[in-house]
C-alpha cells in the first residue's frame, strides 16, 4: 500500500526531496530551521488554507494526517526570570523580584504549530502560523481539510485565546465552566487567579482570588554554552 | 415512545387530542460513572436507546501539565509525564527524554536503549492488560478482569524492583535511564496470611535476577493470553456487543487523526515502531497485527495480538541484555549528576551536585517533536527550548485526545448501551486526555 521505508523519517536525503516537492507545489511557505531530521515550515497565515489543501490532496506529499495543533506564546521566549548581573554586588532578589514584564501587545506573539504526518510517504512536517494581530490573535480553522482539527483547535482557542475563523464549534474545552482568561499565555500566572473551595454557610462553591503570592523557585537561566552546538545554527529564533 | 418530562406533559393536557409531543431525552453519562474510564462528562441526546448527539465534557482532570513543566528545569517533569497516561506511564517518559536527547544531540548506550524498549514493552502489556481488563467489565465478564490484575500485578513489582514505585516509575532520563536492572527480586514473607508453602510458591520465579524473573513471565504469559482469548474471542455475547460497534473506515481514521490500535484495527498499518524506528526497535523482531472492518471486535483482536508481539519483544531485549553489560547512562557530566562518592570527597562535585539538581541544564536553542509508539497510539511531545534551563514550550500529542474527539462519529446512531463499548474501545484515560 505504500512505498515506506523502515528508515526513520530522518534519512537524509528523503527530506530533501520531500522539502523541494513541498517548496515547489505550496504558495508561501519559507522554511524554518530545524534539526537533521525534521522539516518545519512557516506558512502565510492568508495562505493556510490553500496550502494545507495542496499538502493533503497532492500525491507526492499526500499529509494524511493532523497529528497535532499547537499554540505558542513567544511572549517570553528568550528572556531570563531574574536580574542576574548586577546581583554579585546587591544579592539576588530572592524570587520576587522578576525581569520587568515584556510588552504584551508585541507584534508576532502568538503562532499556532500544526504537525502533520503522511503514512503514504512516511513523512513528517510541521507548519508554523504566526498570527498577524497579537490584539486579536486569528488564524483560518482546517476542521475543514483534517476534522481532527476539531478538537486540537478548541484547545488552542481554550488555553490561549487563539481564534480560529471558520470553526464549528469554538467552545472552551479544557478548562472549568465560566473560566475567565487563556492559562497558556506567558502573562497569566501559574497559579491562577482565582482558587476555588466548597462554601459551607453559602452551601455552593466559591471562587476566590487566590491568596498565595507567585514566587519563582527555580529561576529561569540561560546559558551559553559551548560544550554544545546549538541544536539550530540560525542565530535567529525559529519563529 | 412517549416522552414523559413534566412539561410536556402540560403541553399535552392543555390540547387533547393531540399526538403527545416526542421530545428527545438528554442525559449526562458521567462523570462520576465507572465504564466512564475515569472524570468524563458525556451529554447524551437520546432518541428512545438510540444516541442522536454525544458531547463529550472534558478537562475535569486538567492540570496544566505543560504549563507546570515550562516552570521547571527540565528532568523535574519527567515524573509528571508518568501521571499523563497513568496506565502506560514509561512510554510518556520515553516520548519526553527523547525530544530532550534530540535537542541535546545525546544518544544513550546500546544497554539503555535495551532496557527502554524492554521496559516500553512491559508497559504496553501492562495497558493492554488494564484495558482488556476494564473493557471486558464494562461489557459484563468479570473473569477476564480479575485474571488480568493477576498478571499486570508481576509486571508492577518489575516497576518496583527498577525504580521503587509501582507506577511513577521516573526511572527514563535523558541520556540513559536512573539506574541498571537490580540483581536479586524483592520477595514474599511468610506472615499469619501467608503460609510458608505459599510463600515459596510465590518466590519460585523470583529467585534469581530481575531478567530471570522477566523471562519466566514472558515464558508463561503466552498461555495466559490463549486464556483470555478463550473466555472471549468466540464467545457469543462478547461479539454481540464488539462486531459491527463503532466502525471507521481506514481513510475516516486517519482524517481523524487515530493512531495505535486504533488506526490498525481500522486496516492501516502504521506503527512507529517498525515505520520511525526510535531506540533500538530496528533490531526488533516482531509483527505488526491489523484488523480488517475497523470495528470494537477488530481493535480487541489487535491489542490482544499485540500482547503476544510485546512478549516476544520483551524476551529478545531479556536476551541481549544477559550478554551485555554496560553502562546505562551516558558519560556525560551534563546531564549526569556526579557519583556519590565522587559528591562526598570532592568540593567541585558537590557544587556540580547541587546545581545539577536546582538548575539543571540548558538544552540549545531549537525545537523537536518527538512521538513514540505508545499503547494508545502515538504519544508526542512538542518541545520549544529558548536556551534556557527550563522548557519554553511543552506540548503533549495525546492519542486519547484525539480518540475521544471522535466519539460523537463513532456512537451516532448506536444504542445507549454501545457507548460503554465505544469507550471501552477508544481505550481512553484522563490523565492524557486532559493534561
Amino acid at each position: 500500500m505504500e512505498q515506506t521505508t523502515d528508515q526513520p523519517a530522518a534519512a537524509g536525503a528523503g527530506i530533501e526531496a520531500l522539502a523541494q516537492a513541498i517548496e515547489r507545489l505550496v504558495d508561501g511557505v519559507s522554511r524554518l530551521p530545524s534539526l537533521a531530521h525534521e522539516l518545519a515550515y512557516r506558512l502565510e497565515p492568508a495562505r493556510l488554507l490553500e496550502a494545507c489543501r495542496v499538502l493533503r490532496e497532492a500525491p507526492e506529499l499526500r499529509f494524511e494526517m493532523l497529528m497535532d495543533v499547537c499554540g505558542v506564546d513567544y511572549l517570553q521566549f528568550g528572556r531570563e526570570e531574574w536580574l542576574t548581573t548586577g546581583a554579585t554586588r546587591s544579592g539576588f532578589s530572592r524570587a520576587r523580584e522578576v525581569n520587568a514584564p515584556p510588552d504584551p501587545d508585541m507584534p508576532e506573539r502568538f503562532a499556532v504549530v500544526y504537525q502533520l504526518l503522511s503514512v503514504t510517504h512516511n513523512a513528517r512536517v510541521r507548519l508554523r502560523v504566526v498570527c498577524p494581530d497579537t490584539r486579536e490573535p486569528m488564524v483560518d480553522s482546517l476542521v475543514q481539510i483534517w476534522p481532527s482539527a476539531n478538537w486540537f483547535e478548541r484547545e488552542t482557542f481554550d488555553l490561549f485565546g487563539i481564534l480560529f475563523r471558520g470553526h464549528p464549534d469554538l467552545r472552551r474545552i479544557l478548562t472549568d465552566y465560566g473560566f475567565i482568561g487563556h492559562p497558556f499565555r506567558k502573562d497569566f500566572p501559574l497559579i491562577g487567579n482565582v482558587e476555588t473551595r466548597y462554601d459551607p454557610e453559602r452551601k455552593r462553591v466559591v471562587y476566590e482570588p487566590v491568596s498565595i503570592v507567585p514566587r519563582v523557585l527555580a529561576p529561569k537561566v540561560i546559558r551559553h554554552d559551548n560544550r554544545y552546538e546549538p541544536a539550530l545554527s540560525a542565530p535567529e529564533l525559529p519563529r | 415512545m412517549e416522552a414523559n418530562s413534566p412539561t410536556t406533559a402540560a403541553a399535552s393536557a392543555s390540547a387533547p387530542g393531540n399526538l403527545a409531543e416526542i421530545r428527545n431525552y438528554t442525559m449526562n453519562f458521567g462523570p462520576q460513572h465507572p465504564s466512564a474510564h475515569g472524570v468524563l462528562r458525556l451529554v447524551l441526546e437520546l432518541d428512545g436507546e438510540t444516541i442522536q448527539k454525544a458531547d463529550p465534557h472534558i478537562g475535569l482532570l486538567h492540570r496544566g501539565t505543560e504549563k507546570l513543566a515550562e516552570s521547571k528545569p527540565f528532568n523535574h517533569s519527567i515524573g509528571y509525564m508518568d501521571r499523563l497516561d497513568y496506565v502506560s506511564m514509561m512510554c510518556n517518559e520515553h516520548a519526553y527524554v527523547l525530544a530532550i536527547e534530540r535537542l541535546l544531540g545525546i544518544t544513550p548506550p546500546e544497554r539503555a536503549q535495551y532496557i527502554r524498549v524492554m521496559f516500553d514493552e512491559i508497559t504496553r502489556i501492562l495497558n493492554h492488560l488494564m484495558w482488556l481488563g476494564a473493557h471486558a467489565l464494562d461489557i459484563g465478564a468479570m473473569t477476564v478482569f480479575l485474571l488480568c490484575f493477576k498478571e499486570r500485578e508481576e509486571l508492577m513489582d518489575v516497576y518496583e524492583a527498577v525504580s521503587g514505585t509501582r507506577m511513577h516509575a521516573t526511572y527514563y532520563r535523558p541520556g540513559g535511564v536512573y539506574r541498571d536492572l537490580p540483581e536479586s527480586m524483592p520477595k514474599y514473607q511468610v506472615s499469619k496470611w501467608r503460609s510458608a508453602k505459599e510463600v515459596e510458591r510465590l518466590n519460585e520465579t523470583r529467585s534469581g535476577s530481575m531478567l530471570d524473573f522477566i523471562d519466566a513471565f514472558a515464558a508463561r504469559f503466552p498461555a495466559a493470553v490463549a486464556d483470555y482469548e478463550t473466555l472471549l474471542t468466540d464467545n457469543r455475547i462478547w461479539k454481540q456487543r464488539t462486531v459491527n460497534i463503532g466502525v471507521v473506515p481506514p481513510e475516516r481514521a486517519m482524517a481523524l487523526g487515530f493512531s495505535g490500535p486504533m488506526l490498525r484495527g481500522s486496516g492501516v498499518a502504521w506503527d512507529l515502531r517498525k515505520k520511525q524506528p526510535y531506540e533500538v526497535y530496528d533490531q526488533m523482531d516482531f509483527d505488526i497485527p491489523v484488523g480488517t472492518n475497523g470495528d470494537c471486535y477488530d481493535r480487541y483482536l489487535v491489542r490482544v495480538e499485540e500482547l503476544r508481539q510485546s512478549t516476544r519483544i520483551v524476551r529478545q531485549c531479556v536476551d541481549w541484555l544477559r550478554k551485555h553489560p554496560g553502562p546505562v547512562m551516558i558519560d556525560d557530566r551534563k546531564v549526569r549528576p556526579p557519583s556519590r562518592e565522587h559528591m562526598k570527597g570532592d568540593m567541585e562535585s558537590l557544587i556540580h551536585h547541587f546545581k545539577f539538581f536546582t538548575e539543571g541544564y540548558t538544552v540549545p536553542l531549537g525545537e523537536t517533536y518527538a512521538a513514540v509508539e505508545a499503547p494508545k497510539g502515538e504519544f508526542g511531545i512538542y518541545l520549544i527550548s529558548d536556551g534556557a534551563n527550563k522548557p519554553y514550550r511543552l506540548k503533549c500529542r495525546a492519542p486519547g485526545f484525539a480518540h475521544l474527539a471522535s466519539l460523537e462519529e463513532m456512537v451516532r446512531g448506536h444504542m445507549l448501551a454501545d457507548v460503554v463499548a465505544v469507550i471501552g474501545t477508544q481505550d481512553i484515560v484522563f490523565g492524557e486526555v486532559d493534561r
